[in-house]
């Protein structure tokens, strides 16, 4: 018997002006047949759809990258791992053998890197809440404590006096960069002239001890100028203490918030199109960092808190097809198993999907939902994608910062996320949760049992 | 037993392409879109089609019989193609 | 040779690429072919007859590098271009993240860095005019329609409200810019420039940097007369020196790399020139330059080869030019072809 002819399902599309966009006989969507060698099918065989996948190798080069990248333009680099990102366990542990810090913003975070094994002196403790408790533990252990606000600046001169201790302390400075919008919530104002005012407070106490200045002038920034400016203020500080106190600072931190290839929904052209490199970013904040002079020893150390950057490209989100529909408007939709509970970040990137599988040369705009029975379980509202059928697997890519942070349980369960290893291995990072794992924590009142 | 009527001076190209003469609009069908189409416009039935097109693809019935519903729909809200 | 050319969009909102072609044919030692690289398949430029030799349709900006390359690479396996002129704003992006891999097929192109597309991008053109001294009117830039509420403490309407691309709407209260925003963010994306509305004669100037800070040539230009949607449909040169000044002063301090229009008011309060906009590419009006006696596209061409231009030192004062409609007439099987292959 001869073989049958590939099926490709039949379509019919009307040709309107400025949507006649196609080429002959090739498809703009090409299939994500493998991850780092690892074929998507067998993933998800062994561990199920959706699934997180993570690709340590992806994230390892990311980082040497980016130190190799601003080490040449400046000596002295340390990268602190931005938990906020992406703190699960076998992702920070990749950053920091890599040779990063921690940079954690509450105290949960704080024990996370903790328990990871990192010491006090080698966490960057940021953010505007920080308790009493917190701070005592910090302080004892050496860590590097960014002030964020005054009242924050009186409660470590309390505590310090109160227990005998000296601390380490950053402040953190915001200023306007040009950018819009201004991010002045964070840290002490630059322009105004509070950033000075704290720093002259810090220096006349004798239990703080001022070793850097920190600035975070926004996120998914798309100007490297931006952290030219920045650089030149926070140097403009460092020179005042120079000068006034004779203060040789250990470190400037011009914090995170280099775009990702993630293109933002809004916005027209793809983000590798138009986001800076981080050539750009480097060379940007390196002249700025010129304006310091001093012996090599003198020299403030440049610490970057880049999150984003070094991991979206390493996180995938594998996801099956689970119908097909048409929509009342004649729009194709496509439902998957993955819905926007565990892929926060649909709310604002066009994310990039391909199949895993070869599939047709057609393409129609297709609005793709997740499985969640609520309107606002959107992943893309209009995307140029070809006819997948049920079951068929998907790749998502660009999810590897702030989804598995910011993903809830809800209607669904968070499902396990696997981590591919160098050597091409596949280790499970994460479990799926269960109903059991979901319920361990509910307490039912007696009154309401056995009604 | 449903039978579908393609209006009469529609014309289609090997390429896959039609012209509406009476409303100026233009489609592109793909290749499994144009066979079905032709089919159509010879006067066959859903079934004679589906049997036709199991021979020729590796295909299995549910899912032709469900692609098959979705792209009649398709013709027949763009005017291709009137039910009787 | 062949040289391949964008923006056949010879439109009521015209692309350059047609006045482009034109320029280079208008040169008596112009002898290469031309290619068309099209977004559309009803783009004018493929229906004029002896203008290109070929088109090929190629992906939106907004699909991705990947999908831009491959179809490139596709089209080069067939046609061994040797330039790539892009007259768009909207896929400079791209074809400047992809000079090298072009380079490597044989292609060459004349553009401006990544860096300078930057600094002409509307949002940063007032930092670059305050620090270079050149007169520019003062703007805000909005993310959110709830920010239009600060209009009043910036400046009084009439207000111009502009799209980081294209577009621009001129608005008199927090409605009408409320619809222009909604308008312009639905279509370019954010942020949306708002815009102090200067009163004043618009002039343009189109010149040509050699990426070293020489200008090659400028030719300056009044519009005579203007469409609803803003564009000059008859425009005559002119000669100001102080206009023509300024425009080497941007193009040697950004020291640009390729063509450039400028466009200036002339404030009938002050009398200054405050440049509006720096577009990164020839205007569509771009074929009264040759006509006025400086090929600047054609030069342009001969910097792509990397061949030595010389500068141009003057031009007629005076020539017109007037924009037509002309009806162009084919049959369905051309629609049918460009279609279905892509490619005519």
């Amino acid at each position: 018997m001869s073989a049958k002819k590939i099926y490709e399902r039949p379509i019919v599309t009307k040709n309107q002006a400025g949507f006649m966009n196609k080429f002959g006989s090739s498809s703009l969507v090409k299939p994500k047949v493998e991850i780092d060698g690892v074929l998507v099918k067998d993933l998800v065989q062994k561990w199920g759809s959706p699934l997180f996948v993570i690709s340590e190798k992806q994230i390892r080069s990311n980082q040497r990258n980016a130190l190799r990248i601003f080490k040449s333009r400046y000596p002295k680099v340390q990268f602190a791992w931005s938990y906020k990102t992406n703190y699960l366990k076998a992702v920070c542990a990749v950053f920091h053998s890599e040779g990063s810090w921690a940079e954690v913003v509450s105290e949960f975070e704080y024990q996370k890197a903790r328990r990871l094994g990192i010491s006090g002196e080698n966490i960057i403790f940021n953010g505007p809440d920080k308790s009493e408790n917190a701070l005592l533990t910090a302080i004892k252990e050496n860590a590097k404590i960014h002030i964020d606000h005054y009242d924050e600046l009186y409660k470590l001169l309390e505590i310090t006096e109160a227990n005998n201790l000296k601390a380490n302390v950053a402040i953190r400075v915001n200023m306007d960069v040009g950018v819009y919008p201004k991010w002045d919530r964070f840290g002490f104002n630059y322009e105004n002239g509070e950033a000075w005012q704290a720093l002259k407070r810090i220096v006349i106490s004798k239990n703080l001890n001022l070793i850097g200045l920190h600035t975070h002038i926004g996120t998914y920034m798309m100007s490297a100028d931006a952290y030219k400016i920045a650089t030149n203020k926070l140097v403009d500080l460092a020179k005042g203490l120079k000068n006034n106190f004779n203060i040789n600072l250990e470190y400037i931190d011009l914090g995170g918030g280099f775009a990702s290839h993630n293109t933002l929904l809004g916005q027209y052209l793809p983000a590798e199109e138009v986001v800076p490199s981080m050539d750009q970013f480097a060379d940007a904040i390196s002249s700025g960092l010129i304006e310091l002079s001093g012996s090599l020893d003198e020299l403030p150390t440049l610490v970057l808190e880049t999150g984003r950057a070094l991991i979206d490209d390493a996180g995938y989100l594998i996801s099956k097809v689970i119908a097909n529909k048409r929509l009342s408007t004649g729009k194709r939709a496509v439902i998957i198993d993955a819905g926007v509970n565990i892929l926060f970040t649909s709310f604002w990137y066009k994310h990039k999907i391909h199949p895993a599988n070869e599939t047709g040369v057609h393409t129609e705009d297709t609005a793709i939902y997740g499985p969640l029975c609520m309107n606002i379980d959107c992943i893309r509202d209009s995307i140029i994608f070809p006819n997948v059928k049920k079951d068929d697997l998907l790749v998502i890519d660009y999810v590897g910062a702030y989804n598995v942070t910011q993903w809830m349980q809800f209607i669904t369960m968070r499902p396990n996320v696997v981590m591919i290893m160098q050597d091409g291995t596949v280790e499970l990072i994460r479990k799926s949760e269960d109903i059991d794992y979901i319920e361990q924590l509910e307490i039912l009142p007696s009154s309401l049992k056995n009604r | 037993m449903k039978t579908f009527i393609v209006p009469e001076n529609i014309a289609i190209s090997d390429s896959g392409f039609i012209f509406l003469p009476s409303t100026g609009e233009t489609f592109t069908l793909n290749e499994l879109g144009k066979q079905i189409f032709k089919l159509l416009q010879a006067k066959k039935t859903i079934e004679e089609i589906s049997s036709e097109i199991l021979k020729e693809y590796d295909i299995d019935t549910l899912t032709l019989e469900r692609d098959i519903e979705d792209f009649i729909l398709r013709l027949k809200s763009l005017n291709l193609v009137t039910q009787v | 040779m062949k040289i391949a050319i964008t923006g056949l969009n010879a439109t009521d909102n015209p692309g350059p690429g047609v006045p482009v072609i034109r320029s280079l044919r208008h040169s008596k030692e112009f002898d290469g072919e031309i290619i068309g690289f099209i977004y559309d398949v009803l783009e004018p430029g493929i229906y004029m007859e002896n203008l290109t030799r070929k088109n090929y349709l190629i992906p939106y900006p907004s699909s991705g590098l990947e999908n831009l390359y491959e179809r490139l690479a596709y089209i080069q396996q067939q046609e061994k271009i040797d330039v790539i002129i892009p007259t768009l704003d909207s896929e400079l992006f791209g074809f400047v993240k992809l000079e090298d891999k072009l380079k490597e097929l044989g292609i060459k192109m004349f553009l401006p860095s990544f860096e300078q597309l930057n600094i002409r991008a509307k949002d940063k053109l007032f930092d670059f005019c305050t620090d270079n001294n050149i007169y520019v009117p003062k703007n805000i830039l909005v993310s959110s329609v709830l920010d239009l509420h600060k209009i009043p403490e910036e400046f009084d309407y009439p207000v111009v409200v502009k799209g980081i691309f294209y577009d621009a709407y001129i608005v008199n209260n927090l409605e009408e810019a409320k619809t222009a925003f909604l308008k312009i963010s639905s279509k370019w994306g954010l942020p949306i420039i708002v815009q102090e509305f200067l009163k004043g004669d618009e002039f343009n100037v189109v010149a040509l940097g050699d990426g070293t800070g020489m200008t090659v040539g400028a030719v300056a230009m009044r519009k005579l007369y203007i469409t609803d949607k803003g564009k000059g449909w008859a425009g005559i040169t002119i000669f100001d020196n102080n206009l023509i000044e300024i425009s080497k002063k941007v193009i040697e301090s950004i020291k640009w790399r390729s063509g450039m229009e400028l466009e200036f008011i002339k404030s009938s309060e002050t009398g200054q020139y405050y440049l509006l906009e720096i577009n990164p590419r020839f205007p569509a009006w771009v074929y009264l330059a040759p006509n006025a006696g400086q090929n600047l596209p054609y030069a342009l061409l001969q910097l792509a080869l990397g061949k030595k231009v010389e500068q141009f030192d003057k031009y007629n004062v005076g020539t017109i030019f007037v924009r037509s409609s002309w009806d162009l007439f084919t049959d369905i099987s051309v629609l049918e072809k460009i279609t279905t292959k892509g490619e005519i």
